[in-house]
């Protein structure tokens, strides 16, 4: 059987699409929890009602974004079922646990926690209430930990071994998939991105008050607590996206060239700071020179990649035809074990169904010793396996240098809030409104690196998107993929309208 | 007054008190009928669980799948 590529394509679309709309609520959430947290510990130990009523503000956006994000990620939970149904099946046994812990988690925090930080204010005591807070923040950050475990395995598969008997990869080891550096990196580098993206929603918000000239003392104080959260997030986040993109060079090499452009392999790589990709077929007459006009940092990738700055870091056309020199397997030979490993499935079927079990147990040891290779079977040509190398190369570009202006942006509100002289400072007020929705920007780029740059891997090496689809109609994938486009740009428009009311109010606004 | 009596309150006045959170939890109410009673029940059938009865049947399907030359 074989899927038509148009059912992928828009299977593939409907999950970006659903996907990036979720994660237009989710990182606010992850980071707005713990600015409220913060402001309200302020209050208890001050005990001044000001920074009570400044908590409460903040926790009425946060609901807000809260109400109107939940349950947005339980469609990719139904695409799975429905679209997705050979890769559910096939990672169900890895996926079960984590996602049980993750709805559990996410029920009982939202239930109890939630409702007293809500409705608790001076009904419970102070360290009740404060407690409370602390405990939705530390809850919706470990909920996504279960949610980035399972996304880091896609990428790592570790831990599992494949069930040739049920088609299911079965968990031999939770702890070896719970800390899969791939996936850590990826919690702390995603989460790191929410406090980020919070805090630039706090500054730029209070800057918007400031040129108002409205709540300046209110604005002026939430902006001293949201550009020292940024500042420390962001250094935080260049810490955990260069263990990220070290765990992306170990195991996906692929996705590290493509974030790169970098086509031909070599020592010493820079990293491009800013660059021109020319077009495919003028990058394939000369791949050393893929750039019209590049701005590179010397040595930069090789230390990133390897921590050395001299180590040799493989660029695509190495990745897809090999380097023999530097023990670079092709593409090419990878599909010819892959192929190996299909077939052995196949004849393992067979003889066991005939009750062959001699024949059966040979075909088996074929199969797992190229399984870890099974995905290559199914590709067509080498180049398959490259994924498209100007959208991962300008999204890593638009979100690295972005989070780059965000520090700098935390560190000179930081130090005129500090000084006091922030709100006379009008075109710095007018970037920080404006570098808001940049925030957003950079959380989709983000996970378009991630996502884009592992392609064409449902699970890597193991399973392509090609695969893992269901045999359905593509009409029926094209309507929802409309409907989940208008009802989700309702949910947008929504949000934004009663964001926008809630922050003309202004503090004195209830919830 | 005891614990449940507390929590009960605490679930009641916080519910009663509500101006933003009432819209809130109408666009949350229209969102889950919308989604459980509409989209998921109109366009998401789990695919597996209802062309097949049992794992066993469902395992050999996904085999079958992964074991025909369907390419990328």
């Amino acid at each position: 059987m074989e899927n038509e590529l148009a059912l992928v394509d828009w299977s593939r679309a409907q999950f970006a699409l659903t996907a990036l709309y979720h994660w237009l609520f989710v990182p606010l959430t992850l980071g707005l929890t713990f600015i409220v947290a913060i402001m309200e510990t302020i209050y208890v130990k001050t005990g001044d009602i000001w920074w009570k009523n400044t908590t409460k503000f903040w926790m009425g956006l946060l609901a807000i974004n809260f109400a109107i994000g939940l349950a947005t990620g339980i469609i990719m939970e139904f695409e799975f079922g429905t679209n997705w149904s050979n890769y559910a099946w096939i990672v169900g046994d890895i996926f079960g646990a984590p996602l049980a812990i993750e709805g559990l988690m996410a029920f009982f925090m939202e239930s109890t926690f939630f409702a007293v930080m809500f409705f608790g204010w001076d009904k419970v005591s102070k360290g009740m209430h404060l407690t409370s807070t602390w405990l939705v923040a530390l809850g919706s950050n470990l909920s996504a930990l279960w949610i980035l475990v399972a996304n880091g395995w896609m990428q790592h598969p570790v831990g599992m071994k494949f069930n040739p008997d049920t088609a299911r990869n079965e968990m031999q080891n939770f702890w070896e998939v719970l800390f899969n550096p791939n996936g850590v990196s990826k919690f702390l580098h995603t989460i790191s991105s929410g406090y980020v993206l919070a805090s630039l929603f706090v500054i730029g918000i209070s800057a918007w008050y400031l040129l108002k000239k409205r709540e300046v003392l209110f604005a002026k104080r939430s902006m001293i607590v949201a550009a020292s959260f940024g500042f420390l997030t962001s250094l935080f986040l260049l810490i955990s996206g260069d263990e990220s993109a070290y765990n992306v060079a170990q195991k996906q090499p692929m996705k590290l060239a493509a974030m790169e452009g970098l086509y031909h392999g070599e020592g010493k790589a820079g990293i491009v700071a800013l660059g021109i990709l020319k077009p495919e077929e003028e990058i394939l007459k000369d791949p050393k020179h893929p750039f019209y006009f590049d701005i590179e940092i010397p040595n930069a990738l090789s230390f990133l990649a390897h921590h050395s700055a001299d180590a040799y870091v493989p660029g695509v056309n190495d990745l897809v035809y090999g380097n023999e020199e530097h023990g670079i397997e092709s593409v090419a030979s990878k599909m010819q074990k892959g192929k190996l490993a299909v077939q052995a499935l196949t004849d393992y079927k067979k003889f066991k169904k005939e009750g062959n079990d001699k024949e059966a147990k040979i075909a088996l040891k074929t199969f797992e010793k190229y399984q870890h290779v099974m995905g290559y079977g199914y590709l067509k040509e080498p180049t398959d396996a490259v994924p498209n190398v100007p959208i991962v190369f300008y999204s890593f570009h638009i979100m690295v240098g972005l989070g780059t202006w965000f520090l700098l942006l935390f560190i000179v509100v930081l130090y005129f809030s500090m000084i006091n002289e922030i709100e006379n400072k009008r075109l710095l007020l007018m970037l920080t409104v404006l570098t808001l929705p940049m925030g957003y920007v950079a959380q989709e780029a983000g996970w378009i690196v991630a996502e884009v740059g592992r392609q064409p891997w449902a699970i890597q090496d193991m399973l392509p998107v090609g695969m893992a689809t269901s045999n359905i109609s593509t009409t029926s994938v094209q309507i929802t993929f409309w409907l989940f486009a208008v009802l989700f740009t309702a949910l947008l428009i929504a949000e934004i309208k009663i964001m926008f009311k809630q922050i003309q109010i202004g503090p004195e606004g209830g919830h | 007054m005891n614990i449940i009596k507390k929590i009960y309150f605490l679930y009641y006045d916080g519910f009663k008190n509500m101006k933003l959170g009432k819209s809130l939890w109408l666009i949350i109410l229209i969102k889950l009928v919308v989604m459980f009673g509409i989209v998921k029940w109109m366009f998401f059938p789990n695919h597996l669980k209802t062309n097949f009865d049992t794992d066993l049947q469902r395992g050999n399907y996904v085999l079958e799948q992964l074991t025909q030359t369907k390419e990328n």
